[in-house]
């Protein structure tokens, strides 16, 4: 090991100032997102609530543990690898939540700005997640049930519709004028009709989320597979391929990044009819939970459940833009959610 | 036993069908105006030959390839290949379209092997996709999308996709158009020595009189559209041929003239 040399010895001295500046700078983001995350545990304590709520200490004593990983991953980042450079990066977005987390503590539960039932605290939200955690749980299982099935129903049957009205003029003669009657109807404007027509109200969200997303799903794995150039039919032709082949080797992986936009319509569109349905006739689920909780009164309940309701969907179609990526990587530039 | 032996040999040098264009017209109708392509097309191509089809811009060059691929019917005429009537595209006659339509959600190999996976032989026959990536000098790109080629390895890789099939006639929509002149002459030698050896009958349309004369057995000079045959010249010189060849220059001139460029040349 000869690699040291008289220039490094001249440099030195200079380089380790530099190279100090230089490390706190990189380490400032993360200083301050821990930071904002102690303000919070602070203002969690800075004096007695205004309410009685049991969970403030605790809240206050994660935000500290919270502020103290931070301050950790970011003066260690790079020790740490992909989790350090992961924090790293999210240190703007850590320091705006820390600093949004202590100025609704103090404006609902220490000092009140906000009028009280209707903006509850932050320990007032966690006191639900630990407090009425079964429930809620029993919920997200409903709904994430009700919605898995109707959607897979439905796009399935979308997509089959879809490739056959889109290959065949004989099947769309007759299928098109239907889908353009009923289609464009919102599918909550059967839920009358569904839940007295279905033995079960679950079986009739299940129409009605299958529905709603059937219509996005079938028209645009229709005008996918209609938009296909005629030149990959042709290549495939004179290579000897049978109706079969251009059906499931050419129309259908052609039509793909179309279908993966009627997937994502048809799943924004059951969502709604999911809450809704939830919120009418079966008496479970996330959408359940928040009618309840409105009868009740409890805001907490609902911000919990509206919190949890969000990641799940975010949750869904992360998933499906995954999915896209996966099946789709021969295409360049799609977009990143 | 003679005969027949004599008719063997024949067929293996010779495993290229024949075409035969016997009076064919075609026409388009646009927004109702008839617009005729075609006006009475006949052409013999005997088996094994290599025919260039030279020609202005829009006289119905790749219209007169779609038919013999049997993409398209004619208005009035028939095609036939080895005396049966061309009703439909065939495997047996491969086409390799000016542009070049790769599959873009198939790799390369995947691309190439379109042909053999949609006659349901592709899992015997995988060896020959290799080979056919390999004759076109893409194995190293065997597992790139097609969005990552350039255009010339784009068309390189839809000439395996032609070849790879084996066919017995091979239709080139100019398929050297898109290549830079070092890699275009490369594939000439290429596409020339690969038709001595397999013995396919080749058409090839071409905007490069240079390229007809290089190439081909027999250059067809069609009339603007719609097309009729102007002149059916016969190149009988040896392979490989030299561009310099003033019998070459000779014919070269006289096709020149015969497309009315003889002014400036
Ligand atoms: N599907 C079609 N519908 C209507 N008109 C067509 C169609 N295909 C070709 N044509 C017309 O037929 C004529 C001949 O077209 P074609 O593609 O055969 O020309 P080409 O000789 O191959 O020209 P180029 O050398 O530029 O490729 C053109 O005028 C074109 O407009
Ligand atoms: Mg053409």
């Amino acid at each position: 090991m000869s690699t040291f040399s008289l220039s490094d010895v001249a440099t030195g001295e200079a380089e380790r100032g530099s190279a100090l500046a230089g490390k706190l700078r990189e380490a400032a983001p993360g200083l301050a997102a821990a930071l904002a995350w102690a303000a919070f545990g602070a203002s969690c304590l800075v004096r007695e609530d205004v309410g009685d709520w049991s969970r403030t200490t605790d809240l206050a004593i994660s935000a500290f543990v919270i502020a103290a990983l931070i301050l950790v991953a970011g003066v260690a980042a790079s020790h740490l690898g992909r989790v350090g450079a992961a924090v790293r990066k999210r240190s703007p977005w850590l320091i705006a939540l820390g600093v949004f987390l202590s100025l609704w503590e103090l404006a609902t539960a220490k000092f009140a700005w906000l009028p009280l039932p209707f903006f509850p605290p932050p320990q007032a939200i966690i006191e639900v997640y630990t407090d009425d955690l079964p429930k809620l749980l029993d919920s997200v299982f409903a709904s994430v049930k009700l919605q898995l099935g109707g959607y897979v129903i439905g796009a399935s049957i979308g997509f089959v519709t879809g490739v056959s009205i889109g290959w065949s003029t004989r099947i769309g003669y007759w299928v098109h004028p239907v889908l353009r009657f009923i289609g464009p109807v919102p599918a909550t404007a059967w839920l009358p009709i569904a839940f007295f027509t279905f033995p079960t109200s679950w079986s009739a969200s299940t129409f009605l989320i299958a529905l709603a997303t059937g219509f996005p799903v079938t028209v645009l794995t229709w005008s996918g597979v209609a938009s296909v150039s005629s030149a990959y039919y042709d290549v495939a032709r004179t290579l000897g391929a049978k109706p079969s082949f251009l059906v499931l080797r050419v129309a259908i992986p052609a039509a793909l990044p179309h279908v993966f936009v009627g997937l994502f319509m048809g799943l924004g569109a059951s969502f709604a009819v999911l809450v809704i349905a939830e919120m009418i006739g079966v008496k479970a689920g996330l959408g359940w939970y928040l009618q309840w909780a409105q009868g009740w009164a409890a805001y907490a309940n609902m911000y919990a459940a509206l919190l949890v309701m969000s990641l799940l969907c975010s949750g869904a179609i992360t998933l499906l833009f995954k999915t896209r990526d996966r099946v789709l990587v021969w295409q360049k530039g799609v977009v990143k959610w | 036993m003679v005969a027949a032996a004599i008719s063997d040999a024949v067929k293996a040098q010779f495993p290229g069908a024949a075409i035969d264009i016997a009076h064919v017209d075609h026409a388009f109708d646009i927004d109702g105006a008839e617009l005729k392509v075609l006006d009475d097309v006949s052409l013999i191509v005997e088996p094994g030959e290599f025919v260039a089809l030279l020609g202005p811009s829009g006289c119905g060059k790749s219209t007169l390839l779609r038919l013999i691929a049997g993409l398209d019917r004619p208005r009035s005429g028939s095609l036939r290949e080895d005396d049966i009537g061309i009703k439909g595209p065939h495997p047996s006659r491969v086409v390799v379209f000016q542009d070049p339509t790769l599959f873009p959600w198939r790799t390369v190999w995947d691309n190439v092997a379109l042909g053999l996976e949609a006659q349901g032989i592709l899992k015997k026959q995988r060896h020959r996709v290799d080979a056919a990536l390999d004759l076109v000098g893409l194995t190293d790109f065997r597992n790139a999308y097609p969005h990552q080629l350039s255009g010339g390895m784009a068309q390189r890789v839809a000439l395996a996709r032609a070849l790879v099939n084996d066919p017995k006639v091979l239709v080139l929509d100019e398929p050297l158009g898109k290549l830079d002149s070092l890699t275009r002459i490369a594939m000439q030698a290429e596409l020339v020595a690969l038709w001595q050896r397999k013995g396919f009958t080749t058409l090839l349309v071409t905007h490069d009189v240079e390229e007809a004369l290089v190439l081909a057995n027999r250059v067809i000079v069609l009339s603007d559209r719609p097309a009729r045959i102007k002149a059916d010249i016969l190149v009988d010189r040896p392979y490989p041929r030299h561009r310099g060849d003033p019998h070459l220059a000779d014919l070269r001139r006289q096709i020149l003239g015969l497309l009315g460029l003889e002014a400036t040349w």
